[in-house]
């Protein structure tokens, strides 16, 4: 580019000094919670607590993890949150990919009725309380249903699927797959859906980090704690305060109970080790997903 | 790509000479195709709408939405007439506004830095932390907001002491709730929120620049005269969606901030509607509340997108 080879000048480099400054502050800025996160659920928390654990983890220890892991609560919200997330995500994606692939179809009559359609619920909506009673008179309270059956579709995620479709799929590639007199289902499985994996992982990405995230559907339709997925036994212990060493329970042998008497230290340290857990599944695959996630708000941004 | 797809669908049409209904019946899987989704959002947000009149009515489950009786407008009534009906118009408007003013043009701001660097480790690794942040839970990011902010233990409270400063009580303080609430999300969501406007700026020709440069442009110039008037519709488009969601301030981390100290600042529309509705189970109530709030939504996005379609040639619609 034509645009490096003429040298910077000195308020270039003095902007571009600012810039980097800037950046600077700005990735130190979110990335010290994160540190401060993990190094305190490493550390002992009586350093935490009085101020004196700054940066790496001071008094090394795993306990916090090992009451996290200890807590039946915690396992069972994990399995709920798997089972959710895995049929939740399943369901987005069979209805989303046909859905997207029509609204992309340029020979679709009636595309503009159904994109309209679907549009208008992205600006106006029932509310909360006629959504609820729509579940409740469905039967769905206190099931599976309620957190994945209401969320079944995102027009947002229709979009950068129909975006995907019409700008990556040759149109000559349904010309062919007709004139070898195949059909719109067969070409949708044989040809479109190999073609796709981008998309795909895109929208397995998006629908299943929200599923792995959502909180408020199971705080108005679950009542039975035993189907409480990760999130909500997290509201329990990091916002209602509820986790102490009693609810800890038999969990805490007596060995720590004596090493560790100070019930507030123990919560916090639970707090820090508990919030690392249940994000560390995003955490780990985040790194080698980003791309597909910056891709999918990309796609999303080209208006279409 | 549109032209494209239009020139090869007229092709195919004349070549074959469909008329409406072969089209139809060429199609019909594509209709199968979409059938699962139009399912969904019939009935789970037509449904819905359909229940909002229970608004107007007094809703007693066992009678069902028909059969409850019409009383008009006397929930808006009585809501318009409470009490708390101007603390929680104002509560909501105030937050949404400032969450607006700081957490919108820092994304702009942080875009246009990162637009200045090449493409090196240092861009790969400051994007990908400050991305990070936007997939924390909104209970996680909660906790992590009571953890930080303990009177006691919390990081954010030692720090300000360690400087010598008395650290004020942000969660139960109401004068303290909107900050945190705002700066919060401005953590979370303002590396995740550059996405869509470098996408913008990625797409600047470099012809303007070189322009610039003979010209004798300075980079900060060339920010501000080229990058930046570059991205106006992507800000405006952003913008309207923003607006138009004024009184939707997301009320999940509000109701897992709020406590009884800090409720006369954290009480917004939203987590209102909640304990009224939900907790307290007055569904005609609350349903009338939930619509005074999404028709005001609406209104907005509709005047914004009119203001900014007479003033930008940019809008949604």
């Amino acid at each position: 580019m034509a645009v490096k080879a003429i040298k910077e000048s000195k308020t270039d480099k003095l902007f571009l000094t600012a810039n980097y400054i800037y950046l600077m502050v700005a990735f130190i800025v979110v990335l010290y919670p994160i540190v401060y996160i993990i190094s305190a659920s490493l550390s002992d928390p009586s350093y935490v607590s009085s101020g004196k654990m700054w940066l790496f983890p001071k008094g090394f220890t795993l306990n916090g993890y090992k009451l996290v892991f200890e807590n039946p609560k915690i396992w069972t919200g994990y399995g709920n949150t798997i089972i959710y997330t895995f049929l939740g995500t399943m369901l987005n994606l069979v209805i989303t990919l046909p859905a997207a692939y029509a609204l992309s179809r340029s020979d679709f009559v009636g595309r503009k009725f159904f994109m309209g359609m679907f549009l208008v619920t992205m600006f106006f909506n029932g509310g909360l309380i006629p959504t609820y009673l729509l579940v409740k008179n469905l039967g769905l309270i206190n099931s599976m249903g309620a957190l994945i059956l209401p969320v079944a579709a995102s027009v947002y995620n229709i979009i950068v699927a129909r975006t995907f479709f019409q700008s990556s799929i040759p149109k000559e590639l349904q010309e062919a797959a007709y004139i070898d007199g195949c059909t719109n289902i067969k070409l949708f499985i044989r040809i479109v859906i190999p073609l796709s994996s981008a998309i795909i992982a895109v929208m397995a990405l998006f629908y299943g980090v929200s599923h792995w995230n959502s909180y408020f559907p199971s705080l108005i339709y679950l009542n039975d704690e035993a189907k409480y997925p990760l999130q909500m036994v997290l509201r329990q212990i990091l916002v209602l305060q509820e986790m102490t060493a009693e609810t800890t329970g038999s969990a805490v042998s007596g060995d720590i109970a004596i090493a560790m008497n100070n019930k507030a230290e123990i919560a916090s340290l639970v707090k820090y080790a508990v919030i690392i857990v249940s994000t560390l599944p995003i955490i780990a695959v985040y790194p080698f997903l980003q791309r597909y996630f910056v891709q999918g708000v990309m796609i999303g941004s080209v208006k279409g | 790509m549109k032209e494209h797809g239009k020139a090869t669908a007229i092709k195919r049409r004349s070549l074959r000479g469909d008329s409406l209904t072969g089209r139809i019946i060429k199609n019909w899987e594509l209709y199968l195709f979409i059938a699962p989704a139009f399912l969904y959002f019939l009935i789970f947000h037509y449904g819905p709408m359909y229940g909002i009149q229970i608004a107007f009515k007094n809703f007693i489950p066992t009678k069902g939405i028909m059969g409850s009786e019409w009383v008009g407008f006397q929930h808006f009534e009585r809501f318009f007439n409470s009490y708390y009906f101007w603390d929680l118009l104002w509560n909501t408007l105030s937050l949404s506004f400032y969450e607006l003013a700081i957490g919108f043009p820092l994304p702009i701001l942080l875009a246009l830095a990162f637009n200045e660097v090449r493409n090196g480790f240092f861009k790969k690794t400051v994007q990908t932390i400050t991305y990070a942040p936007h997939f924390i839970s909104v209970v996680v990011m909660s906790g992590m907001i009571i953890t930080f902010l303990s009177p006691s233990t919390g990081m954010i409270v030692k720090m300000i002491e360690f400087v010598g400063i008395d650290a004020p009580a942000f969660l139960t303080d109401p004068r303290w709730f909107k900050t945190v609430y705002v700066l919060s999300g401005v953590w979370q969501s303002t590396g995740w929120g550059t996405i869509i406007y470098l996408a913008a700026l990625s797409g600047v020709d470099p012809q303007l620049h070189e322009a610039a440069i003979v010209d004798g442009a300075s980079r900060f110039k060339r920010v501000l005269h080229i990058n930046l008037p570059m991205i106006i519709p992507t800000i405006t488009i952003l913008l309207i969606l923003n607006v138009g969601n004024i009184l939707g301030v997301g009320y999940e981390k509000v109701l897992l901030l709020q406590n009884p100290l800090n409720m006369d600042s954290a009480d917004v529309i939203s987590t209102f509607v909640y304990r009224s509705g939900l907790v307290s189970a007055q569904y005609s109530f609350s349903t009338a509340v939930g619509l005074f709030n999404s028709v005001v939504n609406a209104l907005m996005l509709i005047t914004v997108n009119r203001i900014a379609k007479r003033t930008s040639d940019t809008s949604l619609w």
